[in-house]
């Protein structure tokens, strides 16, 4: 894992010379793709292990929406703690965010928390979670 | 100076042979970047179908909401499907990366099954919804309904139409560039459709109204 | 010149490529000169004139549309056009000036300059550029048919709910309206990311985020601006069609709905969009204030943040647009703090360009003109925006005659007036010649006074109370003295018409540069002794802009290899190379077999789907499905077609030299 954040960086920062900058965004190039070829690779039977998970989790859900009165107060936050879970474990891993580059991470996320962010204060101002 | 650059760049050359790639400023690959700023951008989309069908949830006739229509059954399945067709994507991927065309070619078929079968299980859905008086224009309720789960249904549509394109495009070797990034960059977004339905399913179908 | 050359050492004729072998279902186009080269064209110095050409022509459409109005409203109970015309028109004025002037004039430049100024051969995903021009030019052309089939839209730019229902409206105009900003959003979002891929991936050997040029640093964020507000616009229009043409009551009062939801949508994008038009013309000012002080520009770093910060913060400030709308006081009171809290970016940006200024060795030309205009302009407009951040200040003002001042003084006086640098600074660059300074001072002159004189009175007007969007005004309640409505609307129509031909002398400048008896001649090569590395290439550049990709070491690089820092107390920078000897090395060691794009019917024709389905929406769903039928069939040609066409594609073809292969997948 801690060369994957090391070789991982943005790209940047390595051109103090400029004779050697060509040379260096290559070799940056490959230091990239060569860790995108050994790490962080999942077999097969790992991927299948975590969709069983994923549908075991699922199954969970289902049930405890059939559960809300026993549940009361805890039934939301735990519903929605599984739906992160779940999101999380494709976008993770199916998705393969997690061991690839700090960019994909940047770009996926800034659209994700931005609509996060601008839905909820718009529900917001229509007292959407008070009401 | 010049002599680095040529050099460089002839060095480079045997480094694109290896792994069709080209020379670029982070090393990333073009497509993979544009792919997941789409991604996020799409976020923005499906936020805002989301948020509307949560302000208009509550607005319906008096027994046509939310809670009296949904068949959790049904649904259920149809997710489970859906997340699974998650799991053969992400196998057609790996099987790409090993250059096994063969084993590629059967996930993405068997993913672009998976898919049909959903948006088949989402149109028998509505159908059902239609019969019991839910039309679109019923009340607010079924408009946002309708619209958010509607705009899924084509996305999903639309990738399997994109994976059945590439599994011709395999088969007859008419794809340019690098097979294995045309098929991860298929399965971003197919990713991407499922966790759009993760929240979907939960938000919409099983937290009640 | 050629579309596809291989320069090559010691054989500088461009070599013409073949169309034999293809993959695609049809040959490539291979047209070098005439209107084929431009409509099958992916380089992005031709798509950039091309978005400039259609903006400035939109931008005398939406500036006639402009005086209609100010003739309307020149004298009491004006009879120029009727009530429902003038809401046309004023709902037009906006649609073009925003969405088919300011936002395409962005992209020129930004299509233009941004490969030049990170030492690119072209842009990330050229095909993808083509495409988003096109989407550009047929959503435009759609709007504007509505004139003619039963009425433009009438709702305003903001088109506020349920206002916009057909009850209230109708004609197709509306639909029109939604339609065409939809397919007009296509060739945004697509061309915003090509261009933050093209920054992020194809920056020259060297070229680090902090060492870019402030111009594509603003464009930058400005693309990501447009990513994540188009499609919350999109979802606006989506409900707004199926409101209008399916039946569908999201916006119908009586049905439940609640029309904030609209406002909401709208102005998540709205907001966002104002930093869309405004940070580029801040870019361009932030390159041009430099080279005409023969300074570096202050506080690069902090021109860099505060963009970045303007654009972060631009989507926390919404709701000011609707302080009026019963929001409730706890929501007024956030928005309102956040809004007030965005003039601290804003404010570095001014403070960074007057330290810039100061001490430095004056040159007033015509842009440097445009570009301190833009500053004292854009400042006076920032001041009365603090007003509407104070809420109990808005809802005196909200919908008067000082909003419409407001942002004319915003995006008049800061966005436009930084386009107008940025064609006079870049001008040479592109086209070859240089405008004329002397018409330029007029076109200056003449625009600053006339938009001083049509939009300072409205200052006046709207504190007295007159309404936006109202077709008439009366002498009856016109008031007396000092504050007497008639007298400073009369002004105000008069500087729009001073205005008005002001921008007519910019158009003549440029006819009189090019064509006629005082044809200017061509233009030096570094005329202003510029900083940044797009002035590194001849004028106008080559088809493969660098002979050599550049290796950057500064930022200013292009300054840094004709100055140099020879006293050791850092006194002061001497020339040790002028600009022609500094392209005269690159030409000596030019790359040799550059592999160019290729150009492409698909990008024309995909994008000329997209109005024919927009029809289909309004007038018949067979023309839906025939659209469809193109798109597929158009992406399908896409998806086949390499990027770059294959070796067997050239002539002569390759020998298997040094081959150095453009980084493009589109």
């Amino acid at each position: 894992m801690s060369d994957i954040t090391e070789t991982t960086t943005l790209g940047d920062g390595h051109y103090d010379q400029p004779n050697e900058a060509v040379k260096e965004a290559v070799d940056h190039e490959e230091a990239v793709i060569s860790h995108d070829h050994d790490d962080g690779h999942w077999s097969d039977l790992q991927f299948v292990y975590l969709a069983i998970g994923l549908a075991i989790v699922t199954a969970i859900e289902v049930a405890l929406s059939y559960m809300v009165d026993d549940l009361g107060a805890l039934f939301l936050p735990l519903l929605l703690l599984l739906m992160f879970v779940k999101f999380f474990s494709v976008v993770l891993y199916f998705m393969h965010l997690k061991f690839d580059n700090r960019w994909f991470s940047i770009l996926f996320y800034m659209g994700l928390f931005l609509a996060v962010g601008v839905y909820i204060a718009a529900l917001l101002t229509f007292e959407f979670f008070t009401a | 100076m010049a002599d680095t650059a040529v050099h460089a760049a002839a060095g480079h050359d045997d480094h694109h042979a290896d792994h069709g790639g080209h020379y670029t400023s982070t090393g990333l690959s073009n497509n993979k970047l544009a792919m997941w700023l789409f991604l996020g951008s799409e976020c923005l989309l499906f936020g805002g179908l989301i948020s509307t069908y949560m302000l208009y949830r509550g607005r319906h006739t008096a027994n046509l909401g939310p809670d009296q229509v949904w068949d959790i059954p049904f649904t259920s399945a149809s997710s489970f499907v859906l997340l699974m067709s998650s799991l053969t994507m992400v196998l057609a991927v790996t099987a790409a990366k090993r250059r096994d065309d063969r084993t590629t070619n059967v996930w993405l078929s068997v993913t672009a099954l998976l898919g049909s079968l959903f948006v088949a299980g989402q149109v028998y859905e509505f159908t059902v919804f239609y019969r019991e008086g839910l039309g679109y224009t019923t009340s607010l309720f079924s408009s946002s309904f309708y619209t958010l789960t509607g705009f899924h249904g084509v996305h999903v549509t639309v990738g399997v139409i994109m994976l059945l394109a590439v599994v011709g495009m395999i088969i007859r070797n008419r794809i340019p560039g690098d097979k294995a990034e045309v098929v991860e960059l298929v399965g971003l977004y197919w990713h991407f459709v499922d966790i759009v339905w993760i929240l979907i399913f939960t938000l919409v179908y099983l937290i009640p109204a | 010149m050629a579309l596809i050359e291989r320069p090559r050492t010691g054989d500088l004729t461009p070599a013409v490529a073949t169309p034999e072998a293809t993959y695609g279902a049809f040959r490539r186009p291979v047209h070098s000169t005439g209107w084929k080269s431009w409509l099958f064209t992916i380089d992005h110095k031709k798509i950039g004139i091309m978005y400039g050409v259609t903006a400035l022509f939109f931008f005398l459409v939406g500036g006639l549309e402009a005086l209609l109005i100010r003739a309307q409203l020149a004298g009491p109970n004006g009879t120029i056009l009727s009530a429902d015309m003038y809401n046309q028109m004023f709902t037009m004025h906006a649609t073009t000036m925003v969405f088919l002037f300011v936002m395409p004039m962005a992209a020129a430049f930004a299509n233009y300059l941004i490969p030049l100024q990170i030492g690119a051969r072209d842009v990330a995903f050229p095909r993808i550029n083509a495409f988003s021009f096109w989407c550009f030019l047929f959503g435009a052309i759609f709007i504007n048919t509505s004139w003619l089939l039963g009425g433009a839209a009438d709702g305003g730019w903001f088109m506020y709910a349920p206002n916009s229902s057909v009850p209230f409206s109708p004609t197709n105009g509306i639909d029109f309206w939604g339609l065409g900003i939809q397919i007009t959003g296509v060739a945004s979002l697509t061309g915003a990311i090509n261009l933050i891929v093209t920054v992020i991936n194809m920056r020259a050997p060297g070229m680090t985020f902090m060492k870019m040029p402030i111009f594509t640093w603003m464009a930058f964020v400005v693309q990501f601006l447009l990513v994540f507000a188009i499609p919350v616009i999109t979802v606006a229009l989506f409900l707004l069609m199926f409101q209008r043409s399916f039946d569908a009551t999201f916006f119908t009062v009586e049905a439940g709905a609640d029309p904030l939801l609209w406002q909401h949508l709208f102005w998540i994008f709205g907001h966002p969009e104002v930093y869309i038009l405004i940070l580029p013309s801040f870019g361009i000012v932030s390159e041009v204030l430099p080279v005409f002080s023969k300074k570096p520009l202050f506080g690069y770093p902090l021109v860099v943040f505060s963009g970045a910060a303007i654009g972060f913060v631009g989507w926390g400030v919404w709701a000011h647009h609707m302080f009026a709308s019963g929001l409730g006081p706890i929501s007024v009171a956030v928005f309102s703090v956040a809004t007030m809290a965005i003039a601290i970016p804003t404010g570095v940006k001014i403070v960074n360009w007057t330290m810039t200024m100061w001490g430095g060795k004056l040159v007033f030309s015509t842009a440097m003109l445009f570009a301190i205009g833009l500053i004292v302009q854009f400042t006076i407009g920032g001041l009365s925006g603090v007003t509407h951040a104070v809420a109990p200040s808005d809802t005196q003002q909200t919908d008067t005659y000082y909003i419409v001042a407001h942002f004319h003084y915003v995006l008049f006086g800061g966005a436009v007036l930084g386009i107008f640098a940025g064609l006079y600074y870049w001008w040479p660059k592109i086209f070859g010649r240089m405008l004329s300074e002397t018409l330029g001072k007029w076109n200056f002159w003449l625009m600053v006074i006339g938009l001083n004189m049509a939009f300072g009175p409205m200052h006046i007007i709207g504190l007295q109370g007159q309404p936006r969007r109202m077709y008439v005004w009366t002498e009856a309640r016109a008031g007396e003295g000092f504050f007497n409505l008639g007298f400073w609307n009369l002004i105000s129509s008069i500087g729009a018409f001073v205005l008005g031909f002001g921008v007519l002398i910019f158009f003549y400048n440029v006819w009189r540069t090019h064509f006629g008896r005082h044809k200017a001649p061509p233009a030096p090569l570094d005329p202003w002794d510029a900083r940044s590395l797009e002035w590194m290439t001849t004028n106008p550049p080559k088809e493969i802009n660098f002979d050599r990709t550049p290796v950057v070491s500064h930022l200013d690089e292009f300054f840094h290899r004709k100055y140099e820092d020879r006293g050791d107390d850092h006194a002061g920078y001497e020339p040790v190379a002028t600009a022609e000897e500094v392209l005269a090395i690159e030409e000596a060691n030019a790359d040799d077999d550059v592999h160019l794009p290729s150009p492409s019917y698909w990008p024309i024709i995909l994008a000329f789907a997209l109005p024919i389905m927009a029809y289909g929406v309004i007038y018949n769903i067979l023309l839906i499905a025939v659209g469809g039928i193109i798109v597929l069939l158009a992406m399908f040609g896409w998806a086949l077609e390499p990027a770059t066409a294959p070796d067997s594609d050239y002539d002569p073809p390759s020998d298997g030299g040094t081959d150095l292969e453009l980084p493009t997948h589109g």
